[in-house]
Order: structure tokens, then sequence, then C-alpha cells
């Protein structure tokens, strides 16, 4: 079973700061998306349990997001190859754009059984590429999967749809999105981040998959990109915890919020 | 290009949506339709008409069963055309933010998903969603011909029937057999909680020392008449279940009051609570970034502020 992975550079989130409304990203490192780590495990899962194939992960390169270094992580996990599409143009892509690169890039380097993505991004999390991945290569898609199976049919996958879990069977070839739940991706171990420097890496231009900055212009514009003014009441409750909660009580009833 | 198309498989998201495009259409001078899909599209669509979309184009296809994405998009964007929608407005459920970006490529359409907010500025729609894990909101415009938004639920209020009832479209465009199979579909088993619907939630971080003290977290649930929800902390030292993570990786809620017990206040949780009408903190440390949240504060021992809490919500 050969299998694709799509991942993407995210800055870590939890070093993310905020100034005057601003996101500060200097100086924050650069990691494999969480859910992309969780797709990396679900594909050597897969190949385990199908006997064998190839794994390769694929990126389309943001701006100056250190995307080698990042592609190294998902061979260290365990992809045997990694393509990069590599563009000026890409910087100022939307999902439509990265969505478009990285579906040519895996046409040019299929075919592939199953391409694997996360349900979103870490930065961005709008989950729009797999769709729009899948609907440009006419592939059918099982989505949000927590659990995965190699069936006759082709995958067998369970996901979980507000109160009802559903299992659905696609056959081949198909688009997975996965979730946190499918697993624990692994941890490389020293010999498999050694190993991971001498995994090829294939570098495309827009040009190598037949596109240009033309067709890559974004179809929306961000206006702002600012933290939120929360208008609270900021009302603090003091005294002792007995009048803090007849306190609070009061208060929930005089907003409507309790019954008396 | 006329209307404002609104669908969701969720008949009440949908209403939501639909109270949503009542405000936008006269500042985007459009009219608003619905779409209602699947087995359930004639009762679906009747209370859409109600709430005055007009006309509601209805597709009860049998291929549309499993509502497969694939399927789902086909027949939307064959009712796009048909409205001449150029705002395509979904509820961001699973389904929905799947069918977002499925149905904007075929649309060749610029896509937001998950909004959060929804504003006409100089003539063009702008929608809200949170990135960098809610740290920030990042406000959009779709650039391209037809556009699609994907809202979060619970962020509109459904209006009330009223009005002529619009005019029901029954649509037969050529589907495609559904290529995913469902298998199985039933009931979450066990516990099962929709903290996106709750009306009060008791969230509890690790401001609990230990296992053992989650009870507490229960007794002020069900006081309050409340869910319990947690970060994902807790959630991870496996003392709560996933499905009661509340944050970037778990439920984005909207309810009448959020009562954060122990919880610090790191964005990766309050982007899950950002929507609560009022949000109460209980916490130790006065200098926790909750409080520049919350509606109302109390400094204090959780050991001791929240049994104080329960007892007072028993004698009401």
């Amino acid at each position: 079973m050969d299998i694709a992975v799509c991942v993407k550079t995210n800055p870590d989130l939890e070093l993310v700061r905020v100034k005057d409304r601003v996101p500060v990203l200097e100086a924050v490192p650069f990691k494999v998306g969480d859910l992309d780590k969780n797709a990396l495990e679900a594909a050597l899962q897969l190949r385990d349990a199908a006997g064998g194939g190839r794994i390769v992960a694929f990126t389309a390169a943001q701006g100056d997001r250190k995307v080698r270094e990042t592609m190294k992580e998902a061979l260290a996990i365990g992809a045997d190859e990694a393509v990069i599409v590599s563009d000026p143009a890409l910087d100022e892509a939307d999902q439509a754009g990265a969505a478009l690169a990285l579906a040519r890039a895996l046409e040019k380097s299929g075919p592939f059984d199953v391409v694997l993505f996360g349900e979103g991004s870490t930065d961005g999390y709008s989950g729009q590429v797999p769709s729009r991945v899948a609907e440009l290569l006419g592939l059918p898609e099982l989505g949000y999967a927590r659990a995965l199976q190699v069936a006759a049919a082709g995958l067998r996958a369970e996901r979980s749809m507000g109160d009802q879990v559903e299992t659905l069977e696609a056959p081949l070839p198909v688009a997975v999105t996965v979730v946190s739940e499918i697993n624990e991706p692994r941890i490389p171990s020293l010999m498999s981040i050694m190993k991971a420097g001498k995994k090829p890496v294939a570098e495309l231009t827009l040009g190598d998959l037949g596109l240009d900055a033309a067709a890559l212009a974004p179809l929306r514009t961000v206006r702002s990109n600012l933290a939120e003014e929360q208008a609270r009441k900021h009302v603090m409750l003091p005294g002792e915890p007995a009048e803090q909660a007849e306190a609070l009580v009061n208060a929930l009833v005089a907003e409507g919020v309790l019954g008396r | 290009m006329t209307a404002i198309l609104v669908y969701s498989e969720q008949t009440g998201t949908a209403l939501e949506l639909l109270s949503a495009a009542g405000g936008l259409a006269p500042q985007l001078g459009l009219t608003v339709s619905a779409a209602a899909l699947g087995a359930d599209a004639a009762t679906a669509a009747s209370a859409l008409a109600a709430h005055g979309a007009a006309p509601v184009y209805t597709c009860a296809d049998a291929a549309l069963e499993g509502l497969d994405t694939v399927v789902v998009a086909q027949a939307l964007a064959h009712i796009v055309e048909q409205a001449g929608a150029s705002v395509v407005l979904l509820g961001s459920t699973r389904r929905g933010r799947e069918l977002a970006g499925r149905l904007a490529q075929r649309l060749g359409a610029g896509c937001v998903t998950d909004a959060v907010s929804l504003a006409v500025e100089d003539g063009a729609l702008v929608a809200g969603r949170y990135n960098l894990g809610g740290a920030t909101v990042q406000r959009e415009s779709i650039t391209s011909a037809v556009q699609v938004v994907a809202v979060m639920p619970k962020v509109f209020e459904a209006g009330e029937p009223g009005g002529a009832a619009g005019e029901v479209v029954a649509v037969a465009p050529a589907l495609p057999a559904p290529a995913v199979r469902l298998v199985e579909r039933k009931p979450r088993e066990g516990e099962s909680v929709d903290l996106a619907a709750a009306a009060r939630i008791v969230g509890v971080g690790r401001g609990l020392a230990k296992r053992d003290d989650v009870p507490l977290g229960h007794d002020l649930a069900a006081a309050l008449g409340a869910e319990l929800a947690c970060t994902k902390s807790l959630a991870d030292f496996g003392w709560l279940p996933d499905d009661r993570i509340v944050g970037l990786s778990g439920a984005k809620t909207a309810p009448d009051v959020y009562l954060a017990v122990g919880i610090s206040g790191q964005v990766q949780h309050t982007v899950g609570v950002a929507q609560a009408r009022l949000i109460v903190a209980v916490n130790q440390d006065k200098d926790a970034p909750i409080f520049a949240l919350a509606d109302y504060g109390l400094v204090g021992d959780l050991y001791q502020v929240v049994p104080a809490l329960v007892e007072r919500l028993k004698a009401l």
C-alpha cells in the first residue's frame, strides 16, 4: 500500500505570545503539525497491516518556515521519502493555492493508494486543504477518522460525528483525514533521526508541476489578524468563600442565568 | 448572482444561518434562499421556508442517503447555480467543514471555515475566524465570484418563524452513487456529552491537585445543572475523557455561563469559551490570565470556594 502524507510546518503555538493584540512570531520555532504526526503514525500502521509499500511525506513550503528541517522530522518518524514544493509564490498562497500545489505534486510522484492528512493544521486549522486536494484528484474522502483498518473494499474508518459514531468504507485510492484520538504518534529514536538525514528529499518548483504564480493567486484577502478584545465585566467578588459564593449566586440570578 | 444560499445538515444550525443571512442580505443586496438535502429534506424545507428562506431547494435523491461529501457537494453546486448564489453559508460542523473545502474547490471559490463573526465592510463580506490556536482572530474577505463560508454553530441565534412561507422547489440534479459506503451509524456509546450544545459548563484545570478531586467538579456541575468539562492536560492525565476537553483540541462552546475552576487561562483553552455569555473564574492566583477574560472573578482556594458554592447552589 503506497501512502502519501501531507504535512505542514507550523509555528510552535505554545510559544506564540501576543503583544498589543499582535501575535509575535519572531524566534518561535517551527515543527510538524500535531495532527500531521498522527497522520504519519496512521500511515506506518496501515503499511504494516497491508504488508508493505512506500510512505512519502509532502509539503508546500510557506515563507521562511524551516521546511527542510520539518521534513527531516517527518522522515525520522518514518516516512521513506519527502517531497517539498518550494516556490516564492507559495508565500502568499491561500488554502486553494496550497491544495493545487500539493495535488500536482501528488500526481507527479504517485500514484498513491491513500493520501493522509491531519484534519486541520495547527496554526490555521481551516481543514480546507484535504477536501480541496481530494476534489482536485477526484478522490473520495474519509474525514475525521479515529480508527482505520485495511478492508477488502479498501479502507474502513470509524469517526465520531456529534452524538453519532459512523463506520465507513471506501475503495482505494482515497483521501483520509485523522483526528488526534486515532493513535499516539511514535517518538523517533536516535537511530531513526540519524537515518532520516540520508533519506531522499525531492524539491519541486511550481514550474516543475506545470504551475505558475497566477494559478496560485489567493481567493481571499486577510484584513487583520489580531487578538480579540473581549468585553467582559471583570467584577471581582472578594471575601470568605461563603461570601464569595453568596455574591456569585446573586450575580448569576441577576444576570438571568440562574433561577431563584 | 443575486442570492445567499444557506445549507446545513443540522436544521437547527441552518436556521441560525438563515438568521445571519437575513442580517447580511440587505447590506449585500442579495436575497436569502436555502437548501435541504437527503431523506429528511421535506421536513427541513418547511422549517426553512417558514423562517423566511425563499425559495428553498430540496433534493431527496437516494444517493444523498449517507450524506457523502462528494454527493452533497455535487447537489449543492447544482443548486448554487440554479439559485444564482454568490454567498454560500454552511454550518461548520464536522460534516459542514469537510463539505466546505470540497464545494469551494468545485466552484473555484475562496472559503472560510469555522467563522465566528460575519460583517459587511465596504460592501464586502468579512468573516472572522480564530487563528494561531485561538490567540488571534483573522478577518478575511473572499475575492472569488462565489464565496463559501462555514459558520460555527451557535454564533447566531435562530429567528422566529414569520411572514409568508417561501416557495419550496424540488431539484433533480444528476448525482453520482457515493463511493464511500456507510456501514453503520449508531449513537455514541457510553456517556455522551455535547459540550457545544450545553447551556452551562463547569470547567476544571490543573488547579485540581489529584484525580480523586475530580468529583469536586462533578458536584459543582450537578449543583449548577451544568456539564463538566476540562482542559486538555486533565484529559491527557486520563482524569476525564477526551470528549470533555474544551479548547483548541476539544469543543468550542457557547454556554450562558462558563465557570472555570483552577484554570489558568491559556489561550489554547480559552478559545473554546470565547463565545460564552458569562465567564466566571475561580483561581487562587489573582494574576492568572483567566481573570482578564472573566465577568466574575473569585480569588481563592478552590478546595474551599467550590464546596461553599455547592452548598449555596443547593439552597436555591
